[in-house]
């Protein structure tokens, strides 16, 4: 049942919307589990939409399975997907900075507020984001050390290739993640892919992790596929690798390949000289989770990370 | 006055950025004055400007206090100035949520890390800065409230009002709290313009600017007394929302004195014209905030009033 979360006027002839499309088992006794699947923070980040829409559709077509409730927010920022924006149109605000809101604050805090009101009492909950339009990322789970311990277990069903602890900006205060969990409901961030684009098979991989989750909590009866086992990764095991020219980046690699120590990433050259600015190499062995795909760079903006030892 | 260079970022089709200091005096760090970080600044940018040139003029006639440095920052973003972006770059980080910075961090935190190392020591810092909603304000002095800010010092400036807010999570990243931080008397100053250039509050906020310098004994010279500053708590103001969307026809500006009941604004149909609502002032006070464009979202602040502090 689609419903709205909340509403607000804008200037000419329209309504800011946040909806939600509950899913939930035949006679519903009001002690079934809860999962809230959340997208769409940031208005650029699209793999959300595919991982919303195959849930819906996979519940859809086998609802004798399921004995919960299913709660899909596909597009908390709405405006900003609709010109493609990270940010809250007009203040250019970044949305998942402004949690927990307020109930009486301005539009977009009102909306937070109301978000979490909604989403309160959830067994679990996940915030799916997909990377900006700079790196490409490996599906990974991400979550502060804060709350590591109760959420890790959940982490390890999602079917993810990694699941890194305590990175910083995606878990940090004043996100959804950290303002749920504050309030006791287990939230993960999920990220993986493209900004602006959308990976089928990471989605796939992630919606068959979500089912498996739903299994394991016991919402859903239906058949899952064994997840994979994730690696489990602190800061320390990750080596950023930054352009320390500007200039357009060039690859040596694919992106999700493993590389030996010293081994090349890639160059950054000097399109109008024809000149190699700066080469890329690997300080330690590892897996290339993170790979630039934007090649226009400044010094300073991230080109690849590195887990290393795996 | 000398002209340093606080920090050089490269782009491969522009000139440099180049982050200009301008230091006035020598001896211990005074105070340090820092203008735009974001690129509708302007109004930031033209009182930094304004500053400059009365303080070479001031040096010049031997009125800045012996063993004094002052430095002025007129702009750290001009990058997002000449293209018309309100953040830097292609990945549109506002560096003002970047502090204190890294400096193997990325391109934004390697900036505000640039510019904060040549700041941080400074005994008094100065910040002009812009708020994320688009209106007008009192002129006014803001501070964190850190444990270490002090609100006496603030009123030295001579404004109107001293804002006191509680810093929240998304504070923690800007300049004004990292100053505070590193134990800098950090003041941030607000004037009723951000995108365009308002003559009369940027000769406010130099006078403002001048007379703090001139009563923390770091320059000589003869400035009106200013205001006795009230000190307001942010949460003491009184909030007036739009309760429906549409064309926003605003009475009272920044500034104006309004009773209870007066009529603030109105709310007019984007279709067929009519009033929709009338914003009245729920309480006596002086309009601190008002929302200045033509439209207006359901829930939007259009007001921000301080009670009347006197009867």
């Amino acid at each position: 049942m689609v419903s709205k979360v909340y509403s607000a006027e804008l200037p000419v002839g329209e309504h800011l919307v946040i909806y939600k499309n509950r899913i939930a088992c035949e006679n519903v006794s009001g002690r079934e589990g809860r999962i809230a699947l959340v997208s769409g923070i940031h208005g650029d980040e699209l793999e959300g939409q595919y991982v919303c829409c195959e849930i819906m559709r996979r519940l859809k077509a086998n609802p004798e399975y399921l004995r919960g409730i299913v709660d899909i927010y596909p597009q908390l920022n709405p405006l900003g997907i609709d010109v493609a924006s990270r940010y809250i149109p007009r203040p250019e605000m970044d949305m998942n900075r402004i949690f927990p809101g307020s109930p009486s604050g301005t539009v977009m805090e009102r909306a937070a507020a109301a978000v979490i009101d909604d989403i309160a009492g959830a067994d679990v909950c996940l915030d799916v984001h997909a990377s900006d339009m700079q790196v490409r990322e490996i599906p990974q789970v991400r979550i502060s050390s804060e709350f590591g311990q109760r959420l890790l277990p959940f982490a390890k069903l999602l079917n993810t290739d990694m699941v890194w602890l305590n990175a910083s900006a995606t878990v940090h205060e004043a996100t959804l993640a950290h303002s749920l969990n504050m309030l006791g409901v287990p939230t993960l961030v999920v990220e993986m892919g493209l900004g602006m684009r959308i990976n089928r098979e990471y989605g796939n991989q992630v919606v068959d992790g979500i089912f498996y989750l739903m299994h394991e909590m016991g919402l859903w009866t239906g058949p899952v596929i064994p997840v994979r086992e994730p690696v489990i990764s602190t800061d320390g095991e990750v080596e950023f690798l930054r352009a320390e020219h500007a200039g357009i980046f060039l690859p040596d690699i694919v992106h999700q390949h493993y590389v030996k120590r010293q081994e090349k990433i890639g160059e950054i050259v000097d399109v109008l000289t024809g000149t190699v600015k700066q080469e890329i190499r690997a300080g330690r062995a590892g897996m290339v989770f993170t790979l630039r795909e934007y090649p226009f760079v400044y010094e300073g903006a991230l080109l690849a990370r590195i887990l290393a030892e795996v | 006055m000398f002209i340093d260079e606080i920090y050089r970022a490269q782009a491969p089709y522009r000139e440099p950025m180049t982050v200009k200091g301008y230091r006035f005096g020598k001896g211990e760090k005074a105070a340090c004055i820092l203008g735009p970080m974001r690129g509708n600044e302007i109004q930031q940018l033209y009182i930094c400007s304004q500053l400059v040139r009365v303080l070479k003029e001031l040096e010049g006639n031997g009125c800045i206090s012996s063993g004094k440095e002052i430095l002025v920052v007129p702009v750290v973003n001009s990058y997002a100035m000449n293209v018309g972006k309100r953040f830097w770059g292609v990945e549109n980080m506002d560096i003002n949520r970047s502090f204190p910075g890294a400096s193997g961090g990325e391109t934004a935190a390697r900036i505000a890390a640039g510019v904060f190392g040549r700041i941080k020591d400074y005994s008094y810092g100065i910040q002009l800065a812009s708020f994320y909603m688009a209106g007008e304000f009192v002129p006014h002095v803001r501070m964190m409230e850190t444990g270490y800010q002090n609100t006496s010092l603030a009123n030295l400036f001579g404004l109107p009002y001293v804002v006191v807010r509680k810093p929240r999570p998304i504070d923690t990243k800007t300049l004004n709290y990292n100053w505070q931080d590193e134990m800098t008397a950090a003041f941030s100053l607000y004037t009723n313009q951000n995108t365009r250039v308002d003559e009369a509050s940027a000769e406010q906020a130099v006078a403002a600017v001048l007379r703090f310098l001139t009563r923390m004994g770091i320059i000589r010279y003869e400035s009106h007394s200013g205001y006795i500053s009230h000190v307001i708590v942010e949460e003491d103001l009184s909030d007036i929302h739009a309760a429906s969307g549409g064309i926003f026809r605003g009475f009272a500006r920044a500034g104006t004195d309004v009773r209870y009941g007066y009529k603030l604004a109105e709310i007019i149909d984007p279709y067929e014209g009519n009033v929709k609502e009338t914003l009245v002032a729920p309480t006596d006070g002086i309009v601190f905030f008002a929302h200045t464009e033509d439209l207006i979202t359901e829930n939007d602040m259009a007001y921000r009033l301080i009670h009347r502090l006197h009867a």
